[in-house]
């Protein structure tokens, strides 16, 4: 780099100043822009909608741009006392929360309303990565066992609310830390058994009535056209019905006719699918994954066991929101309540993706100094 | 254990490259995922495309039925007689309304609605959808309507929809012939699921429950068209994406005269009877009338239970009943095709001549039968029989046909058996024979009720319509034309190519049955001129009826008894109940030579004087008319004489009545 001139050099130093991981951040806001278009189109063309959005879209840079300054190996410092603060708030929210949609997952903070599940998130990576990060890998099976109940704990106190899908999150994020930690092949094979084992217990004492709805619904929506398989059979022919060109932007006619549940935030792929057909998907598709790759390529050349993790995790992670969403809206997976990243509208979720970008740009950024 | 000794032990590049394997593995798993999202999207997109493009647009547009007009009624000058007519109603779109309430309470006062309508009305469009208009007012009077359409930009979301209802502008002159349309109800639909016509009576709220309206409900009603809308989840109507108009039914054209019907009713006012009019030369019913009628109109809208009650009183004479096919003992008026039967068995010839002393009786049996007339005809032969309607002659003939040769030639001619006119409501009657008493009675038969045959008695029963059918067969010789209202149906072809849309007339086709053969044609002739020496010879029966006509006219009168009289008790109408008074018949053609009309006539209860009388008179006023300067020439309804009342009174019923 010092060899190809004065200018780029300084260039260069200048976003690695400001803390900016580049590529990221041009597929973050590539991904953003698209949003833009397919909020306002299954927002019924309405503006009020796309400027919240956008205003939405506005404050998440912003947080990603503030965390990215924070050097990442002193998350270190905060990770235990803000898990066992995060701990302590899941269990406000189930004594006190807020009935919203059927869960209880709002804290109200009397000025504003406060979701602990969605600060998890990232706090159980940082904490697990905390953990395994402070001895020898591949980590000894009884750390481990540490570690799992340490992400257990969380997932639980979240799938309790009831919010399937944030534990969803957070279970992952916590197993791919201790997966790219070098957890045992044959570790892995036991608990993919164990875990097996333990479905029909799970289906049986620990689902919801509407959580084994969505399960059956999933296996056979047809059943119950006009019931619980409705979203699932109207997003298949919004996408199906896209084809490979699709119908064009706002020319979709399942969305603009509303025949689409949810079109803006959780089936938003269905929107952009039907408008914009298999090759928007594959553009779509391309992104994430240079989004994925960049993420990775962070984690592999990150200086430390602790940012490794972190990166590849919170990396991880952001895959299983586009698998799980596309994957319930094309209707290989259950219904859970997983948006499209960056692309579908909804806040919360938004800032703290966005907050994850800013630590994966602080890992990237701040590691030439870190040692 | 001190951090910073683990650390020095730590072997940081087997940790990265164990890390970098993970991370690796990691990815070969996420360009797996990425590719079974891929494929499954291709698989929905590409391979499932078609299927889902499908129920994409079945989603989106919907089919909405467009009810077609129903064929217009015209008689056989061209006069409306069924008319589709435009019917006003109020309508509210809730969701174009800011607050319906006070806004409906301003319209109220507008148009003199009731509070009570009001709440009613309320809460409809609570639980109706709000983008859907709701019906607030049916049946609005031209004053309302012109009212509302002055102030209407007061009202936004208030509009007037006009849609067609049935409108027989005769009223009740009509309605037994027409029939009328009324609501589709649930016995209705299930009809029309079994013939497989659901799917083109989608749209449609009346259909033919009577009459002509019942019988050509299928011509009438004509072809549903759609219109292709594209609609949201909700079922609101975005656009018109395409729009099959639909095919009206097609216009009848009958063979029935109005200025006949008006004739047959002023001649038939105040009794309770029928009359028949045919034209024998193509079996077209001129005209059909029986009284009392009533307003078919009132059952379009649906009637009140306090008018039908009103026409199911006794007072109203049963004006439901169709008397035109509702049978009645003939009386003499069958004595010409009883003569007819005698001539073809070989009884008689018309030279045989029987004694009449004024009765008569069956060889060894004591009772006797009196002829109308005390003292008798004397010597009787086939004309003087008929001239005279002498009873004595028919016992004799009767006695020497015997039942079973008279039934069988009478049902040659159609009696006891449906004519096949184009209406559901006609009734058989009876024609007595020896089978028929065993399977209605289980009871041998007496040679007494054969005598009572023969002069159109006993259980002997047939309809004017079968009765001016008989006749019209008798003046065709043996040729039966079977009797039918429509002339024509008339259809509007839309062929894109002419500019302006032809219409296609089909004349009816009318429907013949094997004709009746006579050992000797002649006999055809022998009774004719009975029939015509019954009319037009000084002191003949029906001699009076036609008296200075301008025509040549020939026919044969008829009394029935209603009840039986006891052996040598004389009836006096003046002396018995009005419902066991004589019915009053009369049959007559004209003219003789090239019949072109056949009336047959029949009046309940009469109170004094027999066919010639009260019967004769009625057909008399028909031909008068046909045949004559026509007094009645106007082909508007409202310019008829005697309709202007019952016109203006329907549209004020119609309009005025919510």
């Amino acid at each position: 780099m010092r060899s190809t001139g004065h200018d780029q050099h300084r260039q260069h130093t200048l976003w690695q100043r400001l803390h900016i991981d580049l590529p990221l951040l041009g597929g973050i806001l590539a991904l953003m822009t698209l949003g833009l278009f397919v909020v306002y189109s299954a927002g019924g063309q309405e503006s009020a909608v796309l400027i919240r959005h956008a205003k939405r879209v506005g404050v998440a840079l912003l947080v990603m741009f503030i965390v990215a300054q924070v050097p990442p190996l002193s998350y270190r410092k905060w990770a235990v006392p803000v898990f066992i603060l995060g701990l302590m708030l899941l269990t406000a929210v189930l004594l006190f929360g807020h009935v919203g949609k059927g869960a209880q997952r709002w804290l109200d903070l009397g000025v504003t309303k406060f979701q602990p599940s969605e600060i998890m998130k990232l706090v159980v990576p940082i904490m697990i990565a905390w953990y395994v990060s402070q001895y020898d890998l591949p980590t000894k099976i009884s750390k481990i066992i540490i570690a799992f109940i340490l992400v257990l704990i969380p997932t639980l106190l979240i799938a309790k609310q009831p919010d399937l899908g944030t534990s969803l999150l957070i279970a992952s994020s916590g197993v791919f830390v201790i997966f790219l930690a070098g957890a045992s092949w044959k570790l892995i094979g036991t608990c993919v058994g164990l875990a097996s084992a333990f479905a029909p217990i799970l289906w049986m004492f620990l689902m919801k009535p509407y959580q084994k709805q969505r399960v059956l619904t999933f296996l056979n929506p047809e059943q119950d056209p006009l019931g619980s398989g409705y979203h699932i059979i109207q997003s298949k022919i919004a996408i199906g019905s896209g084809g490979i060109h699709g119908k064009g932007w706002l020319q979709g006619t399942q969305s603009q006719l509303e025949f689409l549940p949810e079109r803006h935030t959780d089936f938003i792929f269905a929107v952009f699918s039907e408008e914009f057909g298999l090759i928007g998907v594959g553009l779509l598709l391309t992104v994430y994954l240079a989004i994925v790759m960049r993420g990775l390529w962070i984690a592999v050349n990150a200086q430390h066991a602790f940012t490794k993790l972190l990166a590849g995790s919170l990396t991880l992670t952001f895959f299983v929101y586009v698998f799980v969403n596309i994957g319930m809206v094309s209707g290989l997976l259950p219904v859970v309540g997983v948006p499209l990243p960056l692309v579908s509208y909804g806040g919360t979720s938004m800032v703290t993706l966005m907050a994850g970008f800013g630590m994966l740009m602080a890992i990237s950024t701040h590691r030439r100094f870190n040692i | 254990m001190a951090p910073k000794k683990r650390v020095a032990i730590r072997n940081h590049s087997a940790e990265a490259n164990l890390f970098a394997r993970r991370t690796f593995i990691s990815f070969i798993a996420v360009m797996i995922i990425s590719l079974v999202l891929f494929s499954n999207i291709y698989d929905l997109e590409v391979n499932s495309y078609q299927k889902y493009q499908t129920r994409s647009n079945s989603n989106r547009i919907k089919l909405l039925p467009v009810a077609p007009n129903r064929g217009l009624i015209y008689d056989r000058n061209g006069v409306l007689l069924a008319d589709n007519t435009p019917v006003y109603s109020l309508e509210v779109i809730p969701e174009q309304v800011d607050d319906i309430k006070s806004r409906l309470a301003e319209v109220s006062q507008l148009l003199d609605i009731s509070q009570e309508k009001q709440d009613k009305l309320l809460k409809a469009v609570k639980s109706k959808r709000r983008f859907k208009p709701i019906e607030l007012y049916s049946r609005l009077s031209e004053q309302q309507v012109s009212l509302f359409s002055v102030n209407q930009h007061k009202f936004p979301g208030f509009f007037i929809d006009a849609r067609l209802k049935r409108y027989y502008p005769f009223a009740d002159l009509t309605t037994h012939s027409l029939g009328y349309v009324a609501r589709i109800n649930g016995r209705d639909s299930l009809a029309l699921e079994k013939q497989g016509l659901a799917e083109n009576y989608a749209a449609t709220r009346n259909i033919g429950k009577l009459g002509l309206e019942k019988y050509y409900q299928d011509i009438l009603h004509g072809t549903i068209g759609h219109q292709e809308v594209e609609i949201n989840n909700l079922g609101r109507v975005i656009r018109t994406l395409d729009f099959t108009p639909p095919i009206p039914g097609k216009d009848l054209t009958l063979t029935l005269d109005i200025e006949l019907q008006m004739i047959a009713k002023r001649a038939l006012s105040g009794k309770r009877g029928a009359v028949v009019a045919i034209d024998p030369r193509d079996g077209g019913i001129l005209a059909m009338y029986s009284n009392p009628s009533f307003d078919g109109n009132l059952f379009v809208h649906g009637i009140s239970s306090k008018k039908y009650k009103k026409l199911l009183a006794p007072e109203s004479n049963k004006p439901l009943l169709n008397r035109t096919v509702q049978g009645y003992p003939p009386a003499s008026t069958i004595k010409p095709l009883l003569a007819l039967t005698g001539l073809d068995a070989g009884v008689i010839t018309p030279e045989t001549e029987i004694y009449d002393p004024g009765f008569y009786q069956l060889p060894g049996i004591e009772t006797k039968r009196r002829d109308w007339k005390k003292w008798g005809h004397g010597k009787v032969d086939l004309n003087k029989s008929l001239e005279q309607s002498c009873n004595i002659y028919y016992y004799d003939l009767a006695y020497k046909l015997g039942i079973t040769r008279i039934s069988q030639m009478m049902m040659k001619f159609g009696f006891g058996e449906y004519t096949g006119i184009d209406l559901h409501e006609e009734s058989r009657a009876i024609m007595p024979s020896i089978e028929w008493k065993r399977a209605r009675y289980n009871k041998a038969w007496y040679t007494g009720e054969t005598l009572s045959v023969g002069i159109g008695q006993s259980y002997w029963s047939v309809t004017p319509l079968q009765l001016a059918q008989a006749i019209t067969i008798l003046v065709n010789k043996g040729k039966i034309k079977v009797p039918h209202l429509l002339k024509a149906t008339s259809e509007v072809l839309v062929n894109n190519n002419a500019s302006t849309p032809l219409p296609l007339i089909t004349e009816y086709v009318v429907d013949e049955k094997a004709p009746i053969t006579l050992k000797d044609p002649k006999s055809w002739d022998v009774v004719l001129d009975g029939l015509h020496n019954t009319v037009q010879k000084l002191g003949a029966t029906g001699h009076t009826a036609f008296k200075g006509s301008k025509y040549d006219a020939a026919g044969k009168t008829g009394s029935a008894q209603t009840s039986n009289i006891a052996q040598d008790e004389e009836y006096d109408a003046s002396k018995v109940r009005e419902s066991r008074r004589d019915n009053a018949m009369f049959i007559a053609f004209a003219p003789y030579e090239n019949p072109e009309i056949v009336i047959a006539v029949a009046i309940e209860n009469v109170a004094e004087g027999g066919g010639g009388a009260n019967a004769a008179p009625v057909a008399r006023q028909i031909m008068d008319q046909y045949f004559g300067d026509r007094e009645i020439v106007s082909k508007d309804p409202r310019k008829h004489p005697n309709h202007d009342n019952v016109y203006h009174q329907n549209i004020k019923n119609i309009a005025g009545n919510p």
